[in-house]
């Protein structure tokens, strides 16, 4: 039994680095939900193809070119969000201005068509097969706890805890705080009315697709880096289970979407460790019904009344 | 200035195009034993930058014939009409008839677009009368292929014993999984329902004992001809096959334009149960929720009630056409039950014009034959497929051949 303690907090630890990813996809849902209403289906692709960016460009860099670690990391995460910012920014004319306005069936529909789109327009690219990432960050600390286990806490998941940890700050501020961020506010709270008051209303949309994206191919480029393994289908589970995040968290809701994001990495993590890995996609498919089910709300969100 | 602007536009779609391009396709990554390397392909991205440079420049002019397109395109009524009766039992004959003067490999190709018709169908009452948008409609489709085959596999029923049961039990899963969803609004119930079929698909997967896990269950028999197989020997000693007391000689062939007349009587049974639904007051409520949800609660009809009707009929439909898809199959495995599949159905739906049955058959064809006929562009379909979807919600979000509602209107 006195391992017990150890490996509740390897599990936390574990959990927590995959929550953060979560929660880093899940924000993109939450703030295109909360400013057009409509779910972004094809935004779990935007982070596989984040980490296919990312993996190109350190394959551009070379392995073993001698450059530090945290340059090869930075120059990952940077030309990942450059290009994906793009692929948000363009996603988002192609696909979606056009249907706006339109039923909400219709532009579900038309980011689904999205989605299967960009999932083998990569399979296309770069092949549809399972593409192996070097590893970057082997080891990290052992932290003995008494007992038969020690903790250990891999450098490449501290990594994704620290960026995402940082990320969430400099969001949190410049919503709160920068002309943009303000306007993204007043658009989710009423799109006509910002729009009458002179805030270009395209260019809050255009940018909030682009900060998705760009959340998301950091997502992408850490958990390909960690993982090591990626393959141009592993957005659509991703994405759903992001979507389960920010709809647990309460849609439309950013620090919702944070605390979703990390409460089901820890629920999956736990359930692949105590009951079944081979059940942990169900655990978090049950979870998405359950709480759209009992509180379609969320923990953090605000009740929809439907007008007439 | 307008030119200006088009020209402004066009070099700035080039540049984000080859930005687009350039990480999928310019720098292709290929692994050479345990490493990775890249090969650059800057031609493609020259293309691809050209083709949209060119497109923007040339869209005002394009445009114009699409948009005489938009409205040139007729519309359908939603059911058979009187006057139309006629065709419809020439065309029924002739799709009867056509297999005995068909090769085999067309006829195979039309009972999987029988099949996809009859889903399409089950899946018209739930998205198109009803306005549900059910992304996990493969799910109700598994349950029906795996209740036949598992009652083959445990309890050794034949097809015609099990086709009511799979019906049944789909339909069972429909109404217990739409009853707690359905009040939901429309796009978290289309969430929810993809959940619903991943979770059904997982959970084949995972129970090993059942269900055989990811190999599935295969052996399983195809459909007798009133109690007589239709093979080349009899499987049980003193039982004669089909063709023996037919006293033809055994060809594979006959089975297979067998199982297409099945596949034919299937689909028209859907056809005619839908057609006649819709004009049924259970019809005109779906459409009316459809329409206008609150406008019907005041109107005293029951939202979750009807909803579940529509559900649990189009599950069943899905459950039929699983049945058949395992007999025809000879296996069922998870694999055939991804929601790339949903999204083929509800494709179908989407482009043949929600509601409209004509369409949803056309569609059916369209979707169904394509891919078969440009196989050598096999790695092209689901690539053209999203793009199709898409294009088609811009262009034409009511679906190629929508249904005309048949109104009165009043007299001046």
């Amino acid at each position: 039994m006195s391992d017990l303690i150890p490996q509740l907090t390897q599990q936390f630890f574990n959990g927590l680095s995959l929550g953060a990813i979560y929660a880093l996809i899940a924000i993109g849902y939450t703030m295109v939900y909360g400013i057009i209403g409509m779910i972004n289906f094809a935004h779990g692709e935007i982070y596989m193809i984040g980490a296919y960016v990312g993996l190109v460009t350190l394959t551009a860099l070379g392995t073993n070119s001698g450059l530090p670690v945290w340059f090869i990391i930075a120059a990952m995460l940077l030309v990942a969000i450059f290009v994906t910012g793009i692929y948000g920014f363009s996603v988002e004319r192609v696909a979606y201005r056009p249907v706006r306005g339109s039923p909400r069936l219709v532009a579900l529909i038309s980011a689904i068509g999205m989605s299967i789109f960009l999932q083998n327009w990569m399979a296309l690219g770069q092949g549809a097969r399972d593409m192996a990432v070097p590893a970057l960050l082997s080891g990290g600390i052992s932290i003995p706890m008494g007992g038969q286990f020690d903790v250990m806490l891999p450098y490449s998941r501290m990594v994704i805890i620290v960026v995402t940890v940082a990320l969430m700050v400099a969001l949190t501020l410049f919503i709160k705080h920068s002309r943009m961020g303000r306007a993204s506010r007043a658009c989710s709270q009423d799109m006509h009315m910002a729009n009458l008051l002179g805030i270009d209303t395209n260019k809050v949309i255009s940018f909030t697709f682009v900060l998705g994206a760009v959340l998301a191919a950091v997502g992408g480029v850490l958990i390909a880096v960690t993982i090591g393994k990626l393959n141009p289908f592993i957005g659509f589970i991703a994405g759903i289970k992001a979507f389960t995040a920010a709809v647990l968290g309460g849609i439309g809701s950013i620090p919702g979407a944070m605390l979703g994001g990390v409460l089901l990495g820890l629920a999956e993590t736990f359930a692949a460790a105590y009951i079944s890995s081979q059940y942990k996609d169900i655990v978090a498919f049950g979870l998405l019904v359950l709480i759209l089910l009992f509180r379609p709300t969320g923990l953090l969100g605000k009740p929809e009344v439907e007008k007439v | 200035m307008a030119n200006n602007n088009t020209l402004k536009n066009a070099v700035m779609a080039a540049i984000l195009t080859a930005i687009i391009v350039t990480p999928v396709f310019g720098l292709h990554l290929v692994r050479q034993g345990a490493r990775t390397v890249m090969e650059t392909q800057w031609h493609m991205v020259a293309i691809a930058s050209a083709a949209v440079f060119a497109f923007q420049l040339l869209r005002p002019w394009i445009a114009k014939p699409f948009r005489a397109l938009k409205f040139g395109i007729p519309t359908l009524p939603a059911a058979p009409t009187r006057g139309s009766r006629g065709v419809i039992a020439l065309i029924i004959v002739a799709a009867v008839v056509w297999p005995f003067f068909a090769g085999r490999s067309s006829v195979d190709i039309a009972t999987l677009v029988l099949i996809y018709v009859m889903l399409g169908l089950g899946l018209n009452i739930v998205v198109g009368f009803a306005g549900l948008l059910d992304l996990g409609f493969v799910g109700f489709y598994a349950v029906g292929a795996y209740t036949y085959a598992l009652l083959y596999h445990w309890g050794g029923w034949g097809f015609w014993e099990a086709l009511p049961f799979s019906g049944a039990v789909a339909a069972l899963f429909g109404f217990v999984l739409g009853f707690p969803v359905l009040r939901l609004r429309g796009d978290y119930l289309a969430i929810v329902t993809l959940g619903f079929g991943e979770i059904i698909r997982l959970l084949l997967i995972n129970l090993n004992t059942l269900t055989g896990g990811p190999d599935g269950i295969s052996g399983i028999p195809k459909p007798s001809v009133f109690g007589m197989e239709m093979a080349r020997r009899s499987s049980e000693e003193g039982t004669r096959t089909f063709h023996e007391i037919m006293g033809w000689t055994f060809q594979n062939q006959h089975m297979v334009i067998y199982l297409y007349l099945m596949a034919l009587l299937l689909a028209l049974v859907t056809l005619l149960v839908s057609t006649r639904l819709i004009r049924m007051p259970v019809g005109r409520a779906w459409e009316a929720l459809r329409e206008d949800e609150i406008a019907c609660r005041s109107l005293g009809l029951n939202p979750t009630r009807i909803k579940l009707s529509a559900f649990t009929l189009g599950a069943m439909f899905a459950g039929f056409g699983g049945a058949f898809f395992a007999a025809r199959q000879g296996l069922v495995n998870p694999e055939s039950f991804t929601f790339i599949e949903s999204a083929l159905i509800l494709a179908i739906v989407v482009l043949g014009g929600m509601g409209s049955q004509v369409g949803v058959i056309l569609a059916a064809i369209l979707l169904t034959v394509l891919p078969e006929l440009a196989r050598e562009f096999a790695e092209y379909r689901m690539l053209v497929f999203g793009l199709v979807m898409v294009l088609m919600m811009m262009w034409r979000p009511q679906g190629l051949l929508p249904m005309k509602r048949p109104h009165v209107e009043l007299g001046k």
